[in-house]
């Protein structure tokens, strides 16, 4: 019999126990950044003192708790309202005029994480004078995520950054307009969420979300391998209106997607890309 | 014999963009083997290393770019405000996670997934800097068999750095930038 090499048992170990978060829990993390899942596992493994991958195993498969905050290590959460505001920008001069032109413009923001992105977007449509008539849906897989970006409720040492980035992102307002402390947190304006929708979606299974005039999926896509982001490119090219604009994070890109030659770049380094009307 | 090394990874904080040049400059574009390299840098500066480095070295350096698969003879900078992750397959996975020891780029989450993703068959080297970034991340270098090297802290601009790492991860060289140019050079063929 030979003796497994310890790169072959971290090798079985790490295999194993994606299985097993697939097949209790439904979360498939086979076509994310090895890199990436390795680095948050370990953390996750460390942190709860356990010896390897097949202890964290044991431990997520009899305890549901724990596989949450397992979840809440493997997706990266870490965002802020206008972030680079130089997008925002963008976004306002060459999509927002084209959006006015819809009756009722519906925006599909997927992987919103805890909801800044969200909020951004609605002020920004509020100052262009179409929040009303726009439909929000705001998606992440991570439960935790979607509760906070429901509350609007925020830390207020980031306000100072938010402001920045707001009046970089072309606001047109004062940003104290949007929201009111309480209890040295920051509460976000409920009136921008009037037309938001909120919602549990995972981008690797669940089929696609709504028709959309616009979506945006910012740094989401960089922590999935290259089929994982085709499959994603495809679920929203079948989502888009003709015409539709599809934003994506500033290290993002086409380039791994089937179905590239479908787009007009609006702006490359802001990552702004129109979904081509039909014979165009 | 070809090398047996697929990656080199380098960190740096204050004193390293002299330091990148008198290390990096001397390396021929023959240099078989790819190099990813993490500066500290402010999150919204230009990455003016990245020209300022091509000018001075012989081989091609550029930002490091999403699932981009590294090459030899080239030499991938951190690009603002992104960690940067090292894959199996030698490519790049980019990272707006958490900053890791005030960080982003941070060394040591190069520097863990190097060693990871790439185990013995990667060479760590920490430079000089005025925090403990890179040191924890040496130290899996080490323990997955890779090749650890620290600037030596007397010739360092910022010491604590290679000091940090030295303590921590016990690294199989102390050298000089010019020595270790030399031993990547000989380790190169
Ligand atoms: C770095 S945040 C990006 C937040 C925001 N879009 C921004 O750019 O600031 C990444 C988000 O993607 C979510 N995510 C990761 N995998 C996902 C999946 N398969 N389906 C839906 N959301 C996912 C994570 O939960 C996390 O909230």
């Amino acid at each position: 019999m030979k003796t497994p090499s310890k790169d072959e048992i971290d090798s079985i170990e790490f295999d194993l126990l994606l299985e097993a978060i697939n097949r209790s829990y439904g979360f498939d993390f086979k076509n994310y950044s090895k890199a990436h899942i390795l680095r948050r596992l370990t953390y996750f493994q460390n942190w709860n003192g356990l010896q390897s991958f097949s202890q964290v195993q044991d431990l997520i498969l009899h305890n549901k708790s724990k596989m949450k905050e397992l979840l809440g290590e493997l997706s990266i959460k870490v965002t802020e309202m206008f972030r680079d505001p130089a997008f925002y920008l963008v976004l306002r001069k060459r999509v927002i005029p084209l959006l006015k032109t819809y009756p009722f413009p519906k925006i599909w923001i997927a992987g919103c994480s805890t909801g800044e992105e969200v909020y951004s977007m609605a002020i920004l449509l509020k100052e262009e004078g179409l929040l009303k008539r726009t439909q929000i849906f705001a998606t992440d897989f991570n439960e935790k995520a979607i509760e906070i970006a429901k509350k609007g409720i925020y830390a207020i040492d980031k306000i100072k950054l938010y402001t920045v980035n707001y009046q970089k992102a072309g606001g047109k307002n004062s940003f104290t307009d949007y929201y009111h402390v309480r209890d040295n947190r920051v509460e976000i304006n409920p009136e921008l969420r009037q037309n938001v929708q909120f919602a549990l979606h995972n981008l690797v299974n669940d089929n696609k979300f709504e028709t959309a005039h616009l979506i945006s999926c910012r740094n989401v896509l960089i922590y999935f391998n290259k089929e994982l982001q085709n499959r994603v490119i495809d679920l929203f090219s079948d989502s888009l209106i003709n015409g539709g604009y599809l934003v994506l994070g500033m290290k993002e890109s086409l380039l791994f997607s089937s179905k590239a030659g479908m787009y007009k770049t609006i702006d490359a380094d802001r990552k702004i890309f129109q979904k081509r009307l039909t014979g165009e | 014999m070809m090398t047996r090394y697929k990656l080199v990874v380098i960190g740096a904080s204050a004193g390293g963009l002299t330091a990148f040049e008198k290390l990096l400059a001397p390396l021929q574009t023959g240099f078989s083997i790819p190099i990813v390299v993490v500066q500290h840098i402010s999150p919204d500066s230009e990455n003016y290393m990245v020209s300022f480095l091509n000018d001075h070295c012989n081989l091609r350096v550029k930002e490091a770019d999403e699932k981009e698969v590294v090459l030899p003879g080239t030499v991938y900078v951190a690009p603002p405000n992104f960690h940067v992750m090292i894959e199996e397959n030698l490519s790049i996975t980019l990272s707006v996670e958490e900053r890791v020891n005030f960080s982003r780029p941070s060394i040591d989450v190069l520097f863990e997934t190097a060693a990871y993703s790439i185990r013995k068959d990667v060479i760590g080297i920490v430079l000089t800097g005025g925090n403990r970034d890179g040191a924890m991340g040496l130290k899996m270098i080490k323990e997955a068999g890779g090749l650890t090297i620290a600037q030596s802290p007397e010739e360092a601009q910022v010491d604590i750095m290679p000091s940090a790492a030295i303590s921590i991860a016990h690294p199989d060289y102390v050298l000089s930038l010019n020595e270790i140019s030399e031993l990547l050079m000989r380790l190169s063929n």
